[in-house]
């Protein structure tokens, strides 16, 4: 039918209108080829000059690469003082790991329990999780932050993990996908091979949610990765510290006696893993992100 | 089929409540209780004078009064303040970003353009927003520092005769805030727009065509009154997320709102409290935040609600 009209179309079309055509082209791909550069040179002046000597990035700009990215790397590493960046990659690998986890898991089984069980507050539960999705984290975090404090978990990861159960974003998520790819008579063809109700949620249902978990998943791992507001409250060591609050700290350091190359470097480190992980998946994510978004 | 159903209800329900149970028992214990005692500890006296534990003493609204004080040398009291200066910065990224985001959005779904790269640009947009804000705001310190590449790039090109202190003036630091918030946010906007248009009924499209509206019209006429709940519920839940921006002027300006405290937004001013433990001023600071969140959230849900209804009306 496509091909039909585009043929009517093209018998109708006069030059006037192919010319119009070519400025809108020309103008469309013009602006975002603008915007795709503006959006990638913070990135190529970072990885430039975390190439470069600290002498060279004082003396002046540059748009090529220079020759000390391995010695740039290895005093950052060394300078644990100032930036213990791979205690922070490990911790922030670890928080946002198990984040993603833990968040996905329960996500799914929530969802669960709205979509497939028939049971009397089914809907007022359904209402509830979606009026609670609009809530920021700031508007408890002070008395967040007191009850960390009281029930001795600061300074610990556990308050940053154990929260994300109850995610509304991914359990609203979870629903739709559940909704038009998860058919309920398979869990009840399960239940009458008589399998336990864990069982086939585990083994059954978890499976088939693969698609929307993976998408997820990396959705909050990168919420969590990039998390700094409530961490920032809750860790105090330098052992604990998360790579936001590396960050943060370099801030605070004594920038003028700074090595600049040192701390492009830190930052690239601590933004690459997250830019090669999308670029890689970027199809996934691109795709999953109407659905899930609440923040903008 | 009747019986099956109504062995199932009564075989079976309780599951429901057994897999709700942790999320129920998370949102009680990190949320819930948190929120309730956030609202208690707004009218008590508490924080640290040292190693000294002060309180908790209830003062009643001594807290929101103290929030409400105007302070030396200015006209607003610092809650105002700092709204006034939150949505200064939040607007400033905001408005180009709506556009840009509708005019990508329309031109991604263009049948008309059928334009090409399409992966390649979607995926270039939305990079930003995967980005660690702190690292983003960091990066563009060291990049618009007075001795930074910035700097050097526009004296050597002759644009400034010597490097500009974006840094220390008002303005310039709000529109490097701006700037940074808008290339993180403007990608996931330009999807969530998109999702709308591509909902549209493509047949709108066709009959405007042969009837021989313009592209123009078109947009006018089908996109924009189809596309208005989506971009309410954008709008809204961008100033939600704007009045919590709280990373990138945080690190920019190290926590201080420099200069003068000019770039402090609501939630620095919070942070600031709770960091020196001060939990009774954190408190009301916070309860001040739940009740303008609240309504703006308000207006979000009957928006998607209005929205779900009518998307489900068209259907049929």
């Amino acid at each position: 039918m496509t091909n039909e009209r585009s043929a009517y179309k093209k018998l109708k079309e006069p030059t006037a209108y192919r010319i119009g055509l070519f400025i809108s082209r020309f103008a469309a791909y013009f602006a975002l080829g603008l915007m795709a550069v503006i959006s990638l040179f913070a990135f190529y002046i970072l990885i430039v000059n975390a190439t470069r000597a600290h002498a060279d990035i004082q003396k002046g700009f540059s748009f090529l690469p220079g020759t000390r990215l391995i010695a740039n790397f290895k005093t950052m590493l060394e300078d644990k003082a100032v930036t213990p960046i791979m205690t922070g990659l490990i911790n922030s690998l670890f928080v946002s790991g198990c984040t993603a986890l833990i968040c996905c898991y329960f996500s799914t089984l929530t969802a669960f329990a709205i979509y497939a069980y028939d049971f009397r507050f089914k809907k007022a539960a359904n209402t509830f999780i979606m009026v609670i999705m609009v809530i920021p984290t700031q508007v408890s975090v002070s008395g967040f932050v007191q009850l960390v404090f009281s029930m001795k978990l600061n300074d610990s990861f556990i308050p940053l993990i154990i929260p994300a159960i109850a995610s509304p974003v991914v359990f609203f998520f979870m629903r739709q996908y559940m909704e038009s790819n998860l058919p309920l008579e398979i869990a009840e063809a399960s239940r009458i091979d008589g399998a336990h109700e864990f069982y086939t949620f585990n083994r059954i249902v978890i499976p088939i949610m693969k698609p929307a978990l993976a998408v997820q998943a990396i959705i909050t791992f990168v919420g969590s990765w990039n998390n700094y507001f409530v961490p920032a409250l809750i860790l105090e060591s330098n052992s604990k510290k998360t790579v936001p609050i590396v960050i943060a700290a370099l801030r605070s350091a004594d920038f003028v006696k700074f090595n600049m190359g040192q701390l492009y470097m830190t930052i690239a480190t601590s933004i690459l893993p997250i830019v090669i992980v999308y670029l890689l998946l970027s199809k996934y994510i691109v795709g999953g992100v109407a659905m899930g978004s609440v923040k903008g | 089929m009747d019986l099956a159903k109504k062995n199932k209800k009564v075989s079976y329900a309780k599951w429901g409540y057994i897999f709700l149970a942790p999320f129920f028992a998370a949102f009680a214990i990190f949320t819930l209780i948190p929120l309730i005692s956030t609202f208690y500890y707004s009218f008590f006296e508490m924080y640290k004078d040292g190693m000294k534990q002060i309180g908790p003493n209830f003062i009643g609204f001594a807290n929101f009064k103290k929030t409400f004080a105007v302070s030396a040398g200015s006209g607003l009291p610092d809650i105002l303040r700092y709204f006034k200066n939150t949505l200064i910065m939040w607007i400033m990224g905001f408005v180009p970003q709506i556009t840009l985001a509708l005019l990508f959005a329309s031109w991604f779904s263009s049948v008309r353009l059928r334009l090409k790269a399409q992966g390649f640009f979607k995926t270039v947009i939305y990079l930003p927003n995967l980005i660690m804000a702190a690292a983003f705001s960091m990066l563009f310190f060291a990049l618009f520092s007075t001795r930074g590449p910035v700097n050097n790039l526009l004296v050597d090109a002759g644009i400034l005769s010597e490097p500009y202190r974006f840094l220390e003036g008002v303005w310039s630091t709000r529109w490097l805030i701006a700037l940074m918030n808008f290339l993180l946010w403007y990608g996931n906007t330009t999807m969530l727009l998109l999702a709308g248009i591509l909902g549209i009924d493509a047949s709108l499209y066709e009959s405007a065509q042969i009837d021989g509206a313009s592209s123009m019209k078109m947009f006018t006429k089908i996109t924009l009154p189809i596309l208005r709940p989506v971009m309410v519920y954008v709008l809204i839940t961008s100033l939600i997320g704007g009045l919590q921006m709280f990373d990138v002027p945080q690190i920019l300006t190290n926590g201080q709102g420099t200069p003068n405290r000019e770039n402090m937004t609501v939630i620095m001013y919070l942070n600031r409290q709770l960091y020196s433990k001060n939990y009774g001023m954190g408190s009301a600071i916070s309860v001040i935040v739940f009740i303008v969140t609240g309504i703006l959230s308000f207006f979000v849900f009957k928006s998607v609600m209005a929205e779900g209804g009518r998307l489900k009306g068209g259907k049929k």
